[in-house]
This record gives structure tokens, sequence and C-alpha cells, in this order.
């Protein structure tokens, strides 16, 4: 059974959507659905322990030996993005579709397309292929446009457009990219792909094709000035949406990046030949600066989390465009660790939104007394956005400073501290805002039901866990780390 | 065993766990959710743990925890670590028994966390530790500025916390950069030997407000709730002074600092007419103190500064609280407005007259701590030091001592008739009190508990009788300054010293930029306004919602930028 344990990841919640399309039956949909989640989650939890054990975990389907057969590969790095993944599906899903316009007696169709896109995550993290990963990418986009569309309004339909066209063409991107590779090389298989590539690196095709898809997983990892996408999707979408997509999407896709620069095409190719980090680096600072502004100026909660968000992304393509194992360390335990904050923020706006009818910052006022429990799980999580000490987003900062200080690189050290203080003021503002101002004449004193409240706080109480057990995610991402990098050279 | 002695051992091994300070700490959490007569038991109840925890731990006591690849120290509980600590549970039990009617649960839990975490950075042993406290005590302390729930204090404590968490910041950077230099996180003497501990210094300077970087002290102390700013007055600057003496002992440059400390803020508390900024004035002048002995840092200069510390915190501590108790019962603490009170509050007048004693008289805590300080500075043949140091005391006590005392209590009567300040109030004044005249009557008991062995005598016949004419000369100087009417009158005003810099010249100098630019302007430079102002509107219109950067572009401008973005990965690398 657990030699099969990669092939279930992906096929029991892929499996499992239609057969929620056929059953229809809420509760029952409802059950087999998250049983699918925690089911992936253990597994995803015992192939993490596998790869750790023996490096990787390699999946031949039926038997088919490489390159011939598709196989999945398991190392640290994407074991740990399973767990991230599985994970926070098996937290949110509880809630459901609360608050969106999915009509009554059809929430079958919320499932199934969650369990789509979860399952196409899972795939493009798993897969050993690289045209695999292009399919269920789309899986996952396709599910993703739908799920975006249950928001509450109209606008929810316009954003889930514009992020279909936009998600497209970075598709198609990386897709055009994954073909040149295969024009130069003629194999899919991603380790195949690497030792063959060797002869072939300085080749214009082989150029091409990398920047092709980078610019096609930038794309869907809204990297800074393409991530026009992202504010709308996550704000119009419904809440469990937004906390679902917001911790696992873009930490997909920065899986990818990492994939193709360090096992691909290996980093002393992209970073030393094509200069990538000339791109990235100030991409990824202007990220946290641009992000983090934005989302101070915004009225709307929601709206101000996804553009944290950009920021935020911007410190894990920063630590990736060191180009050191400190560096992709420091990124990959941001993957967890933003999830982990990001996660209950969305689900904190989750809360408000069903109590409060809005998620604008003036509506939110006085909630400190009106929803205690919601406003202080904001407030913790909002402490890990700073990076105050003893909350996870400490230990990425401390990561990602030290991984920058051993490059030398004081300037970057320095606007890193400066823009966790531009964090500060956007957490202050929703602070001052439900603590220190009244409540609107006549507002609703009501907490939010334990079935939003409970996995709202998993996530709080765990950002605050492993803020001080450091070992199972900072460990863990520089073993990942230091595979990724010695296994490319 | 019986089930009560199993609790009780359980409760002592518990307890062995934690570093002293976490009982408060973690105890602060519960406190909303208990009510009344309960939560007041416990609030007392957790310091007074706390106390005996510390007290039964053997010198030498360590602890650590292992987070990221290092070692943490948690407990490092050598004989300055306990002096400090002792006087900390102290001061956090006085002050609890102050607040004792307080109703806020975050005020409560504010304070508790902030005594908590204040505690347990002196037993840091490494660091991260200290920092981690640090930044725990900043942004515990703002709630109890916060509280007062005004527009004044809610800008004040935005500053207050803005300068403390910038001091962690430095704290932090000093620390990484000391660790990429030496490979070391020991807290142990540092001294000034790099950028990195260079950053340390003056986090911590920040926090002990030396010259220049004091501002955040007076802006936010008087703004702070009434039992709020006895809680502040105890902490945050003592345990700067806690760590540049375990980190930068001997360090010269010190000495100087801290004599311009003890002589400045006295021309500013001259002025001022809230008298809680006074005080916090008062406050800066005896850092200067504290800073000096440090900066000498001999065993004997040091174990004057941990002495003063002791003393200070509880005098310093007691003034405050009998403002307070002013401030509670009257609404305000102006000089201008104040008067007559010692007939209505007689009790608080007489404690307030020895806390002001306290400050230098012979019999009281200043008497026998300080003096350490100046004699240290007399052995070390720091002679200008020394004067500076003596008549700063003499200066401290006119202005601090008496000034406090006779405008509220005495000088014209504006008949107030109030009702006395409350029971615990006033438990916690005759305390505070009662310590300051302990440690005066005997030394003996201060001087055992120093890191250091001290044979020092203040009551020889010189000292005492050298500061009585110091002390008299004061008082005969302020009441000739009265009865001359050269006294400055009690202004209604803000006062601003060098925070004048940021809140008027930086203002200005735009003002002035911005004049001189419109003066170019009209010169055919086309149009434009302030400078600065310019920057920051732009910023603001760019990343609002409605701006560029803050509104999701059309679908086409993120293809654009795609293609730019191709264009650009191509170009590199050809």
């Amino acid at each position: 059974m657990s030699e099969h344990f990669p092939a279930l990841q992906v096929l029991l919640p892929v499996l499992t959507a239609p057969l929620c399309l056929l059953l229809r039956h809420p509760t029952l949909v409802r059950v087999l659905s998250l049983a699918v989640t925690v089911g992936c989650l253990g597994i995803s939890l015992a192939l993490m322990e596998q790869a750790r054990e023996v490096g990787t975990v390699v999946y031949e389907f039926g038997n088919w030996p490489r390159p011939l057969g598709i196989e999945y590969a398991v190392d640290t790095t994407n074991a740990f993005v399973l767990v991230i993944v599985s994970m926070i599906a098996a937290v949110v899903l509880p809630i459901g579709c609360r608050n969106s316009q999915v009509p009554e007696g059809r929430e079958y169709l919320f499932y199934s397309a969650f369990l789509l896109c979860f399952g196409g995550l899972l795939g493009v993290a798993i897969t050993g292929d690289v045209f695999n990963i292009f399919v269920f990418l789309e899986i996952s986009s396709l599910a993703t446009y739908i799920l975006i569309a249950m928001g509450r309004d109209r606008r929810a339909i316009m954003a889930a457009y514009s992020y279909l066209i936009v998600g497209t063409i970075g598709a198609t991107f990386l897709l055009i990219g994954i073909g040149l590779l295969y024009q130069m090389t003629g194999t899919l298989n991603i380790a195949d792909l690497a030792v063959r590539l060797e002869d072939v690196k300085e080749t214009r095709t082989v150029i091409v094709a990398f920047a092709f898809a980078m610019v096609g997983i930038s794309i869907k990892l809204a990297v800074l000035p393409l991530h026009h996408w992202l504010p709308n999707a996550y704000t119009h979408a419904p809440p469990v949406v937004s906390a679902f997509l917001s911790a696992t999407a873009t930490k997909v896709a920065y899986y990818l990046m990492l994939r193709f620069i360090y096992t691909i095409l290996g980093a002393g190719f992209v970073f030393d030949v094509l200069q990538f980090d000339v791109i990235l680096t100030p991409l990824s600072l202007a990220a946290m600066f641009i992000g983090s502004l934005a989302a101070i100026y915004q009225t709307d909660f929601k709206r101000l989390l996804a553009y944290s968000s950009i920021a935020q992304i911007g410190y894990m393509t920063l630590g990736l465009s060191l180009n050191s194992e400190l560096g992709a360390a420091a990124g990959i335990v941001h993957l967890f660790n933003h999830a982990l904050m990001k996660g209950g923020l969305f689900l904190v706006a989750g809360c408000v939104l069903l109590r409060v009818g809005s998620t604008a910052i003036v509506d939110m006022r006085g909630l400190g007394s009106r929803m205690p429990l919601t406003a202080s799980a904001l407030v913790i999580a909002g402490l890990g956005m700073i990076g105050v000490p003893g909350t996870v987003g400490f230990v990425s900062k401390w990561a990602l400073v030290s991984a920058a200080l051993d490059q030398q690189a004081w300037q970057i050290t320095v606007l890193i501290l400066l823009s966790s203080l531009l964090a500060l003021v956007y957490v202050w503002r929703l602070i001052e805002v439900m603590y220190l101002t009244e409540a609107p004449e006549g507002a609703e004193r009501r907490e939010a039901p334990p079935l939003y409240l409970i996995p709202t706080w998993i996530l709080v109480l765990a950002s605050v866990y492993f803020g001080f057990n450091t070992e199972s995610t900072l460990g863990v991402a520089r073993a990942a780390a230091h595979q990724l990098l010695g296994g490319a050279g | 065993m019986t089930e009560g002695a199993a609790l009780i051992d359980g409760g002592a091994r518990l307890a062995a766990m934690l570093p002293p300070g976490w009982i408060m700490m973690l105890g602060a959490l519960v406190v909303p959710l208990l009510r009344g007569p309960v939560r007041q038991g416990w609030m007392l109840a957790l310091p007074v743990l706390g106390l005996f925890q510390m007290l039964a731990l053997p010198l030498g006591s360590e602890m650590s925890a292992t987070f990221f690849a290092y070692e943490l120290e948690l407990l490092r509980f050598d004989s300055i670590a306990r002096a400090f600590g002792l006087v900390f549970h102290s001061a956090a039990i006085l002050s609890v028994v102050y607040a004792m009617k307080n109703d806020s649960a975050l005020e409560g839990s504010a304070a508790l966390v902030y005594s908590g975490s204040a505690i347990s950075a002196v037993f840091a042993g490494d660091l991260i530790t200290l920092f981690i406290c640090w930044e725990l005590t900043a942004v515990s302390s703002v709630f109890l500025i916060w509280a007062s729930g005004n527009e004044r204090a809610n800008r004040s404590g935005m500053r207050y916390l803005i300068v403390q968490v910038g001091s962690g910041v430095l704290l932090l950077a000093g620390t990484i950069i000391h660790y990429a230099e030496t490979g070391s996180l020991a807290f142990d003497h540092l001294g000034l030997v790099g950028f990195g501990t260079g950053l340390i210094f003056v986090a911590f300077g920040i926090k002990a407000a030396f010259p220049f970087l004091h501002n955040w002290l007076q802006d936010a102390y008087p703004n702070a709730t009434v039992t709020g700013t006895v809680f502040l007055s105890a902490f945050t600057t003592k345990l700067a002074i806690y760590a540049l003496a375990r980190g930068f002992a001997g360090t010269e440059i010190l000495i100087p600092i801290g004599a311009v400390m003890a002589v400045f803020p006295i021309f500013y508390a001259v002025i001022e007419n809230d008298l809680r900024r006074v005080l916090a004035y008062g406050l800066n002048n005896q850092l200067g103190y504290m800073v000096v002995g440090v900066g000498i840092g001999t065993e004997f200069a040091l174990n004057g500064t941990v002495a003063h510390v002791v003393a200070h915190v509880i005098y310093k501590g007691l003034l405050f609280m009998s403002m307070g108790a002013v401030l509670y019962r009257v609404g305000t603490v102006k000089a201008s407005e104040l008067g007559g009170l010692y007939k209505s509050m007689p009790i608080t007048t007489l404690l307030c007259i020895v806390g002001a004693a306290s400050i230098s008289a012979p019999l009281t805590g200043g008497f026998v701590s300080k003096s350490m300080i100046v004699s240290a500075a007399a052995e070390e043949h720091y002679t200008v030091v020394f004067l500076v140091l003596l008549l700063a005391s003499a200066g401290a006590f006119l202005y601090l001592g008496i000034k406090v005392c006779f405008f509220a209590f005495f000088g014209q009567d504006r008949g107030f008739r109030v009702k006395e300040a409350p029971l615990n109030m006033l438990i916690a004044m005759g305390g505070a009190a009662a310590l300051c005249l302990g440690i005066g009557m005997f030394p003996g008991t201060l001087y055992g508990l120093l890191p250091y062995p001290v044979d020092y005598v203040p009551y020889t016949v010189s000292h005492v009788v050298t500061i009585l004419q110091l002390l008299l000369f004061s008082v005969l100087a302020f009441a000739f300054l009265r009865k001359a009417g050269l006294y400055p009158p009690e202004l209604r005003s803000t006062l601003l010293d060098s925070d004048w810099i940021y809140r008027r010249m930086l203002p200005w100098i735009n003002d002035g930029l911005a004049f001189a630019y419109n003066r170019a302007v009209d010169r055919g430079l086309g149009p434009a306004r302030g400078l600065l102002s310019q920057v920051m509107s732009t910023v603001e219109r760019i990343h609002r919602p409605d701006g560029v950067l803050g509104n999701p572009w059309p679908t086409g401008a993120t293809t654009l930028w795609a293609a730019i973005m191709l264009f650009a990965l191509l170009l590199l690398s050809y």
C-alpha cells in the first residue's frame, strides 16, 4: 500500500471530484471531501517521512522506466509543498462554501471544483514530468477560475475572467517553454531533461525556453509586474477559496520556479550565464515595497491581504534570487509560514464577512469588542506578518536576513527590515480600527460560529507554535534546499 | 505522597522549568478571563509568586533552549541579575497594588507582560533572548500609554512604539552582525569593538534615553494612564541600564554622555509645567548618574549603579505614584493649576515628601546609592564629572523634589477639596516610602545584594555635611527665587526640547525648502510645491486603491508586462 502513496496522493482527490458530481447529496459529499483531504494530508506526511529517509521516492506508472513512462518523484522539497497544500486544504475545507453564490443544494459543485483544484496543485508538485506539470496546472487553474467566480457578488465573475485570461497566457508561456525544451532534448522527464540539457545548454533555443517558462511561472506566482490578477481574485473569491489559494496556489508556482532553476537548468546556468537575478532581485524588492505600500492604503481588508501577499511573494523570490542554499531555504520555509499566516488572515476575513456583512475596513470598527476571538486571531496573525519574534514571520525573516548577510548583501538586509516596518503600518491600521475606535451604532455583537473559528485558530496557533518549534519547518526547508542545490550542482 | 504535597511538588517542578518573569507573562494571559477580586488577587499573586520562585533559585542556575541552531540561554542567574530581578519584582508588586482599582483587563495584562518580559530580559544569557524580551517590553508597554484613550496619547504611544521597536531592530541588526564577526551570541561584556557592537550600543542608548535619543521618554510617560506611568517608570530605562552595565561596563564614552544626561534635563524640568513631565525629566537626570557609573566601570562604580537603580526605581515610582494620585483625584497635574493640596491629601503629601527627599537627603535610599557613583567618579579622578554630578544632585533636588512637592501640595491654594488617595494607592506608596527609608537607614542590606563586595560607609561626617549644605542651599535658592519673583512662572505650554528637531525644525526646513523651491519655480522652473510633501503625496496617490499601483490594471497591461519581462530576460542572456 505505502509504495502506491505517490499515485494515491493525486488520484484520490482527482477521482473523488467526479464522484461528488454523481453523489450530489450535500452531507455525503461534504464528508467524503473532508475524508479525502484528511487522507491526503496523511499520505503527504508519510511521503515526507519516506523522502527524508531515502532521498527521492520514485514512482513509475505501470512500471515503465524513465524516460519512457511517466514518473512521480518526491524529494524533500516537493514533499514539503505537498504537506503545505494538503494541510491547508484539510483545515479550511470544513467551512465549506458559505458566503458564496453557490445555491442551496448545489454544494457538490463547489466540492468537486475544490477537489479538482486541490488534486491539480498536488499533481503539479508531485510529478516528475514537465508535460504532466502543464496538464495538472491547467486542471487546477480551470477549477480555480470556477471557485473564484463563486464569490458573493458579480465582481467575482469579472475577477475570475481576468484571471482566466492572464492565467491562460501564463500556462501558454510555460507550455511554449516546455515544448522548446522537448524539441532540444526529446524528453519530458525532469531527471532525464537535466542530464540531456547539459550538452545543449548554451543554445539559443534553451535560452528562449527558459525565458518563456520563467515568465509563465512568474505570472502564476504573481511576481510584481505580473501580479495584477491576484488582488481582484483574492478579494472577490469566497473566503475559504481565498484562504486556500493564497496559501497554496502561489506556493506551488514558487516550487515550479525552484524546480526549473535548480533541477532542470541548473543554478550555475540560470544565475551566472543568464543572470536571472539581475531581473529577479529588483522585482522582488519592488514587490516588497509596492505591495506593502499598496496594502497600507487599501480600504478593504481582503484587498489589503492580497496586496500584502504580493509583498510576501517578494520575500520568497528574494530568497531565490540570492542564489544560495540559505536563500532557497528561506524561500521554502516562508512558503509554509506564509501559508499559515495568510490562510489564517483570510479565514478571519471570512468570519468578518459572515457577521459584519462586508470586509471594508471602516466596517470593522470596534471589532475588538464585537468579535473578540476573531479580532485577537487577526492580531496574532498580524504580528506574524510584521515578523515579531515568537511567530513564524520572525522565523522567515530571520532565515531571509541571515541568507542575505551570508552573501554580504547589506543593502538588501536593510531593505528587508525597512519593508517589515511597512507591514507594521498596515497591521497597525487594522488594530487601530478594531480596538481604538468605537463600534458603529447598533452594530451586532456576535462572535463567528465555531465552524469558522476553529480552523482560523488552528492556523493562528500553528503560526505561533512553529515560531518556536523551528526544527520541523526551517530544519526541513534547509534539508530540502540542500538536496535541491546539491542535486543540480 | 499526599495530594497537597504532590501539588506543591508539581508546582515547584513547573516553576523550576520556567525562567523568572515567565510566570507573570503566562499568568497575564489569564487576566482578561477573570473579574473583580479574583482578578485583583491573581494579579497580585503573580509577581509575588515570581519573587518567591526567583529567590528559590540558587546562584549560578542556568537554563537553555534550542531555537534554530542556536543554544539560547534563557536563564543566567548571577548576582547582578539577582539584584535587578529583586528590584523589578518589588516594583511590580508595588505597582500592581497601586493599580489594584484599575478595571481595565487590557491594561492589567499589558502591565504584567511588560514587567515579566523586563524581568526575563534581565536573566537572558544571550543576545537573541535579550532581543525577544526587549521587543516584548516595547510592544506590551505601549498599551499602557494607549489605555489613556485620548488622541494625544494615541499619537504619543505611536511615536513611543516606533522608537522602541526601532531600538529592537538596531539590537537585532547589531546582534546578527556581531554574530557574523565573532560567532558568539553570548551576552557578556561586549565593548565598543565593531560595527555590530556599535549598533547594539545605540540600541541600548535609545532605551536608556541618552541625550538626543531621549525624547520618547518625556513624550510618552506623562501621557500614559495614572497607573501605567508607574509601571513604565520602573522598567524600560532600568533594563537599558542593566544591559549597558552587562555589555559596556568601563566604556569611557559613557562618562561624558552620562554627565550631560545628568545636567541638561534639569533646565527643562525648571520650565516644564506638567508635573509628571517634570518627573520624567528627573528620571532622565538620574539615569545620567547610572550611565556615568557604568562608564567608570570599576567594581565600586558598578555597585553604585546597581544600588542607585534599586533606590531610584523605588523613589521615582513613589513620586510618580503620588502625582498619579493627584491626577486621579484632581484631574490635572499642571503646576499652574495645582496648589494647597496638603489640606485634603495629607498622607499623599507626606509620602511625596519622603519620595522627594529620597533623591539625595541623608537617611534615604538616594543618599546611600547616588553617593557611591559620585565617590567612584572622585576616586577615579574624574574631577569635572565629580563636580557636575554633585551640582546636578543639588539641582535635581531643587527642581524635582521641591518643585513637585511645593506646587502640588503647598504654594497658592487653588481651593481643591478632594478626598485622600484611595487605600490601595496609599498602601503602595507607603510600601515604597518604607523601602526608601529602610534602604537609607540600613544600607547594609542593600549593599549585601550588590554584585561585588562593598566596603563603603555612606554616613561619614563630611559626606553628610556636604550633602546637607547642598540641599539647604538649594532650598534657599528656591525660596530666594520665589521671593524675588525670578522663578520662571508656570506657563501653560507644550515644552519641546530636542524633539523640537523633528516636531518643529523638520517641518520648518520643509517649509523653507518649499518656499525656496517655489521662489525658484516662480522664476521659471515649472509649477511645484514642497518637495517632501510632494514625494509623500505621490507615494500615497499611486498606491491608493484608485492609484496606479494600488489598483488592478487591465488584463492588457499585464500581458504587455509579460512581453516586456520576456524581452528583458532574452536581452540579458544575449
